[in-house]
């Protein structure tokens, strides 16, 4: 049993507050959804919490199974079991999906082991099977003119391959018409089980129609200031995030 | 990626190197040398007598000497290039430098009789001994001269010659005398002209009509001596119809004083023949590299220099095919990466000179930190000629916002019955690729190393395996080192 402790989060950009005061713990098994209009600090969360070199710090802090990972770089981190899914994936030009995975397994292995290439094809396609995507996608290179849908897709294959301890999935449903939304949710229930924590952002509640969350949050203004079950998600949906801002001028009135 | 097509330069020119030839250096990579007694040593500085005394040394017959005599002239006489590309080469100081040295006059003839520093050398260098299964002809030329040549019965029955210039000039003039120094004229240009009064070392290729070659041939050589300059010779000829590639691959450690290597490669494929000619090199930070490459391509006849530059404090080398003859093919794939302190200019050159010839140039640069990359080319389609194509492709790539690359290709196309396409284009290695890369687990180092393979990875894969391994080995070492 793992756990991904998020304690009293601040991170800015520059100069720019934009968490403030974040608190949340997962635990292995668990889904969580944060939920929050644009410009609330989702993504921003999702990215220093990885580790990203443009995000500061200045409060609070991210522990993993009891340690603090802050001190650490963004690959140590991935190495200790964080996984992001990203927004907007980056391409890499030139090195196929196997050969970028390949590099990315090798990296957690120990120092003098090398990869049993036979081993590492097999598990490779079958993790491939499990999803639903073609062989031949694996030696286009890594998200280079890809389609909103199959970088997506390429993002669950990776997250498969790699099996960490929590996933942060940062609007993983963004871009995807209705069929792509589905492949990819397929995807990440399939993944769903003891070992995985996932924290899943998303704009929408369609997204939660798909992948059933154990936990919703609502952030606003860089925190959460609302918590329930998935039926918080409909009510959000029903009453839009006014609703949210209303309740919440109340209490700080 | 962001990707534009147009030249782009982010930096003014650095003059640091010029100030201190070894400001930001890092002396502490691939630093290893050994001792070699040299038993033949011309001394430093540059002269009539130097030339003489490595003519005598080598026993060269007088028109040889003549040659060199007449080189050294036009050499002396003629102005440094420097008002073109970079003011960097006047900080080569030639009275400083030791324009021969050699071990001994008879190359090795087996591995046994290899002395057993040098044999420790080529195992630093990652030469595997059971590469000589795989290879027809090992040159592997240790300073001047080849301390380990050995050709494989197979290639010497077909009538392969494979030997260095000392040998091969003196064994037989008859094949080499006849287009030595036709290629590349003595005075075409200032490091040339050094060259052919000095040269020593090198292969000299000849192989007979027909014969197809079918391991690649391949020479190894490094510098081993502080100041030496290493001035090797190569001539290759392909008769009619024959088939022949040829790979030289080079490390040399560090040092703390300028090293200059100017080598002069002559290619010359007759009627029909094809010859591919494969250069992995990795020089120190403060190596010169200043090399003539020209290969003269006869009717039907293909010349393919593939060309990858790591390393080096300044190397200038713009491989070149003269399409003499009708339906003549030439081709330039190069790959250079300047890293930090380093400034690479190199592209291509090709002179169509007959109807229906054609030629492809794929150029693509990594610039790293204060690394400079810059192509320059020339293609020439003079108006008479009908039904020549040119291609030329030229990618730069750029890792940080200091590296600077610049693009100056020449393209004169007369008349309407010729075709031409040339494009363009710089792209960046942003920090969102680096950090989406460290987000699956790899180094810093280990995703810029993976980002730039995969930028020359279509390139890469026209060399043969084991190049393209010690290619992407010398990539991760350079990637290593650039992060900061």
């Amino acid at each position: 049993m793992s756990s991904l402790v998020i304690r009293d989060l601040h991170v800015a950009i520059g100069e720019k507050k934009i968490v403030k005061g974040f608190s949340l713990t997962i635990k292995s098994g668990e889904v969580h959804a944060i939920m929050g209009p644009n410009g609330t600090g989702k993504s921003t969360l999702a990215k220093a919490i990885a580790g990203h070199p443009d995000y500061t710090i200045t409060g609070g802090d991210v522990l993993l199974d009891g340690q603090s990972i802050l001190e650490q770089e963004a690959d140590e981190r991935a190495r200790a079991g964080l996984f992001l899914a990203f927004q907007y994936p980056s391409e890499i030009p030139g090195v196929s999906i196997a050969n970028f995975l390949r590099a990315a397994v090798q990296a957690r292995m120990a120092e003098g082991e090398e990869i049993d290439a036979t081993a590492y094809y097999k598990r490779l396609y079958s993790k491939m099977d499990l999803l639903k995507i073609d062989r031949k996608f694996t030696s286009r290179s890594v998200n280079d003119g890809f389609s909103g849908g199959e970088k997506k897709r390429c993002e669950i294959l990776q997250m498969a391959m790699l099996e960490p301890k929590f996933a942060l999935m940062d609007e993983t449903d963004s871009g995807l018409d209705i069929d792509a939304l589905r492949i990819v949710a397929d995807g990440v229930n399939t993944m769903r089980g003891p070992n995985l924590g996932v924290l899943m952002i998303t704009h929408y509640q369609r997204l939660l129609d798909y992948i059933v969350p154990d936990y919703v949050h609502v952030m606003w203004d860089g925190r959460i200031v609302k918590s329930g079950d998935k039926s918080l998600a409909l009510e959000l949906e029903a009453k839009g995030y006014d609703w949210v801002k209303k309740e919440l001028a109340l209490a700080t009135a | 990626m962001s990707q534009n097509t147009a030249t782009l330069s982010s930096a003014p020119p650095f003059d640091e190197a010029a100030a201190n030839p070894v400001a930001g250096i890092d002396q502490t990579k691939g630093d290893f040398q050994y001792d070699v007694t040299y038993e033949f040593d011309a001394g430093t500085g540059l002269n009539e007598n130097t030339v003489r005394y490595i003519s005598s040394v080598k026993k060269e017959a007088p028109w040889i000497l003549e040659f060199r005599l007449n080189a050294l002239k036009k050499f002396q006489s003629m102005p440094m290039p420097t008002h073109w590309a970079t003011k960097d080469l006047e900080n080569i100081n030639f009275d400083k430098i030791r324009y021969y040295l050699s071990q001994g006059q008879k190359p090795k003839r087996t591995w046994d009789e290899v002395p057993d520093d040098i044999k420790q050398t080529f195992e630093r260098l990652g030469i595997p001994e059971q590469e000589r299964k795989f290879l027809a002809g090992v040159e592997a030329q240790f300073d001047s001269e080849a301390a380990y040549s050995n050709i494989k019965d197979l290639v010497a029955k077909q009538g392969v010659i494979f030997a260095n210039s000392t040998e091969a000039l003196r064994e037989h003039p008859e094949i080499f005398r006849k287009f030595f120094g036709k290629v590349i004229p003595t005075g075409d240009n200032k490091f040339s002209a050094l060259n052919s009064a000095v040269f020593s070392g090198g292969s000299f290729i000849y192989v007979p009509k027909g014969v197809k070659v079918a391991q690649p041939l391949q020479a190894y050589f490094r510098i081993n001596a502080e100041n030496f300059g290493q001035f090797e010779r190569t001539l290759i000829i392909a008769d009619e119809g024959a088939e022949l590639t040829y790979m030289e691959g080079c490390t040399a450690p560090k040092f703390s004083t300028s090293t200059l290597h100017s080598a002069v490669v002559e290619l010359v494929a007759l009627k029909g023949a094809k010859i591919q000619y494969i250069t992995v090199q990795n020089w120190a930070n403060n190596v010169f590299n200043l090399v003539t490459k020209r290969g003269v391509a006869h009717e039907e006849a293909e010349i393919k220099w593939i060309d990858c530059n790591i390393g080096s404090r300044l190397t200038m080398k713009y491989p070149g095919v003269v399409l003499k003859g009708r339906k003549a093919r030439g081709e330039v794939i190069s790959i250079a990466l300047a890293n930090d302190g380093q400034h690479q200019d190199t592209g291509a050159k090709m002179i169509h000179a007959a109807d229906e010839t054609t030629s492809n140039i794929v150029a693509k640069s990594i610039s790293v930190g204060q690394g400079r990359s810059t192509y320059r080319g020339i293609v020439h389609i003079p108006k008479h000629l009908k039904g020549c194509k040119n291609n030329t492709e030229c990618d730069a790539l750029l890792i940080n916002t200091n590296s600077r690359t610049d693009t100056y290709p020449a393209i004169t196309v007369r008349g309407d019955a010729n075709s031409v396409q040339h494009e363009a284009s710089v792209s960046k290695v942003n920090e969102e690729m680096i950090f989406y890369m460290q987000q699956r687990g790899l180094t810093e180092g280990q995703a810029m190393s993976l980002a730039v393979n995969g930028f020359i990875n279509d390139l890469a894969r026209q060399f043969p395996m084991e190049y393209s391994v010690e290619l992407k080995r010398l990539i991760d070492l350079e990637m290593e080192g650039s992060v900061g």
